[in-house]
């Protein structure tokens, strides 16, 4: 297969500081400080110019190579601040690096938004028309794909209607449904199908893979490790600007989830300032786990450190999300059976949750807690990432583990 | 298959080339603009008639009337209605124009596209505008039963000229405008104040000779003055130094504010 994108030593770099702390500059300011920097050099001509010293170079991205062949669909992970917004600004065009270069073969759309240009004054039919124009279809395109657009968005009734009296949900659904029309050789997505409810989003997913099997190459962002997996056949891992990770999408999104657990896990990151510290999974005899049989019972233990200041009436909120970023359960002092409100927090120490059986499907969770009394709140995102196995709770079974559902519940059949 | 080639500088050979393949995105926008201004208006595009009718016979009773200045044997209305054609044309794309980065923001920094595309949108839509108010001056001259020489034939190049001034003017300050929003209070000051220091209300046989020369310099004056002339016939003089220089003003400006434009374009997304 050739390559279809090769980067060389691509570099960005902003200038902050300075130009950060006041955006919109004025024409005098800048006048004044330009003056400024004159008299300074009439005064002291060989002293190092002193307006340059705020300002403070920033590389978004640094050194990055990749080479992508054709029909790859590669998945771009990291933290937010990582470079991967400015790498697909690079790859569409709408910002220059600052040195090195990209060779693309083939007509590139991005989808770095969703509905960019729609106007709410114009009506859906009208809408769809200019969307597609403006992210590079042809009128012909358009017209050819029309009544695909207007089935996959379900807004039939309501073509003739101005955009601005559609349910956000409907906009958005017009919206990706332009986009996910696009036939073009490189598609570039940055975060667009966290949108619409979660039929919706599985809909995306689906009309996305559909695409990249006509042999379309997708990159692709997103801080959804399913979606990844899912749509994607490599991965590469940005931190800092820079490439750390790249190879087969499991090891890559791993390495990824396992960053970011330490990360916030560790002693390092804890907030000293904050009451809540951190929270673990562990078994019945202590011992820190990251995975647990589907079924099987553990324990989350919330560690706090309130020595400083004692909190009164604190609740405790757990919520396990899927990949996804769909709740799948939480766990609250609100509604537990013994229902403890804790009237005081005092000095350090730990809260237990402790579950007989964790009856989630197979596959990775993630964790976050929070803590809130009267007026305030403290919360940890993706505490704990925990991964269940597969088990016979259910006893055995001939289903696939993705075909059955959020939940095992525990049924019986009378025949 | 097409290759891209993305490094810092890109040269101004691909500029042309990409310019032509976006000619159907440049098409959505005029039509966007001209579409989404009458909406939710009872009487739509009849707004784009009444606006100069209106300007124009206010125009006619303040100068004409009240303070009575000289127009020769062409009726006042003519006089003014014809001035005032190439000055809207120039102070809606001025206006349109150098907004048009700021308030098409997120397109400029989600999608891309040669960004000239859009203030020269702005004056495309202008350029309608004007057509409908010439449509509103043919109907007029018949009204009042008179008769344009062949001198009319110098109008497209007068539009050319006026054209070329407002976009480069337009260029110029769009380009500006997104680092520097100053602009977006200055310039309905400058629309405003251009109005009373170009000849629209007035003739410009009004301005003393010695000053005449110095007033050229504001390049709208050429063309105004030129308007009137191709319009009302023989009765109006064409001061040539003047047209002279509006010519080259205007060329320089456009070609200033094009180069100024393509020069700062790589920046826009990031600074906008």
């Amino acid at each position: 297969m050739p390559s279809i994108i090769t980067a060389e030593n691509l570099s960005k770099s902003y200038i902050i500081g300075h130009q950060k702390q006041n955006r919109y500059i004025t024409l005098s300011g800048s006048m004044m400080h330009t003056a400024r920097g004159v008299w300074q050099r009439i005064r002291h001509p060989l002293s190092p110019n002193r307006e340059t010293i705020d300002l403070e170079e920033f590389w978004a991205l640094k050194d990055v190579s990749f080479d992508i062949k054709q029909g790859e669909r590669v998945g771009i992970i990291g933290r937010n601040g990582a470079g991967k917004s400015t790498l697909l600004k690079i790859l569409s065009r709408i910002t220059e690096p600052t040195s090195g270069r990209v060779r693309i073969k083939g007509h590139v759309a991005s989808l770095l938004e969703v509905g960019t240009g729609f106007h709410p004054e114009l009506t859906g039919r009208e809408n769809i028309y200019l969307n597609g124009a403006i992210l590079g279809m042809a009128r012909q395109e358009i017209r050819k794909n029309f009544d695909e657009i207007v089935a996959f968005a379900e807004i039939e009734n309501f073509l003739d209607t101005p955009v601005k009296r559609y349910s956000s949900g409907m906009y958005v659904r017009l919206a990706f449904a332009v986009a996910a029309h696009l036939e073009p050789e490189i598609l570039i997505i940055d975060e667009v199908l966290a949108v619409g409810d979660i039929a919706f989003q599985k809909k995306c997913l689906g009309k996305m893979e559909n695409v990249s099997r006509q042999g379309r190459t997708i990159l692709f962002v997103s801080h959804n490790m399913g979606a990844i997996r899912q749509l994607c056949t490599r991965a590469a891992m940005l931190d800092h600007g820079q490439i750390v990770s790249t190879g087969a999408v499991d090891s890559v999104i791993d390495k990824y989830l396992k960053g970011e657990s330490t990360s916030i896990n560790g002693t390092a990151t804890a907030d000293p300032a904050k009451t809540l510290q951190s929270i673990a999974f562990i078994d019945y005899g202590s011992n820190n786990l990251t995975s647990v049989l589907a079924g099987s019972g553990g324990i989350f233990r919330v560690h706090y450190d309130a020595a400083k200041k004692t909190l009164s009436n604190v609740g405790v909120t757990i919520a396990i999300y899927d990949l996804y970023g769909i709740k799948a359960a939480t766990l609250s002092t609100y509604h537990a059976r013994n229902s403890p409100t804790i009237e005081s927090l005092s000095g350090k120490g730990f809260i237990d949750c402790r579950m007989e059986e964790i009856p989630l499907t197979p596959g990775q969770y993630r964790v976050n807690v929070a803590f809130d009394w009267p007026n305030s709140h403290e919360g940890i995102v993706n505490g704990v990432l925990l991964t269940v196995l597969p088990s016979d709770y259910l006893g055995p079974s001939r289903m696939k583990a993705e075909e059955t559902g959020f939940v095992l519940v525990k049924h019986k059949w009378i025949i | 298959m097409n290759e891209i080639i993305i490094e810092p500088n890109k040269g101004i050979k691909l500029f042309w080339k990409e310019l032509w393949s976006y000619r159907e995105l440049f098409f959505f926008l005029v039509w966007k603009d001209i579409l989404v201004r009458y909406k939710q208006t009872v009487i739509g595009i009849a707004w784009s008639v009444i606006r100069p009718l209106l300007t124009m016979i206010v125009l006619t009773i303040i100068f004409g009337k009240l303070a009575k200045l000289p127009s020769g044997n062409i009726p006042y209305p003519i006089l003014v209605f014809a001035a005032m054609l190439p000055w809207q044309f120039f102070s809606n794309t001025l206006s349109t124009s150098s907004n048009s980065l700021i308030s098409n923001q997120n397109m400029v920094s989600k999608i891309y596209f040669p960004r000239i595309i859009l203030p020269t949108t702005a004056m495309v839509v202008s350029l309608i505008d004007f057509l409908i108010s010439f449509l509103i001056l043919v109907a007029m001259m018949i009204w009042y039963n008179f008769y344009p020489g062949w001198k009319i034939m110098a109008l497209p190049l007068l539009m050319i000229l006026a054209t070329l001034t407002s976009l480069g003017a337009g260029y110029w300050i769009s380009a500006m405008n997104v680092k520097y929003r100053d602009f977006r209070i200055v310039i309905p000051f400058i629309i405003q104040f251009g109005l009373y220091i170009s000849p629209v209300g007035f003739s410009s046989n009004v301005v003393p000779e010695k000053w005449r020369l110095l007033y050229s310099l504001n390049p709208m004056v050429g063309v105004i003055d030129g308007f009137r002339w191709a319009i009302s016939g023989n009765d109006v003089s064409l001061y040539l130094p003047g047209l002279v220089i509006s010519i080259c003003l205007s060329l320089l400006l456009f070609v200033y504010g094009a180069m100024f434009f393509y020069k700062t374009e790589r920046n826009f997304a990031d600074i906008i």
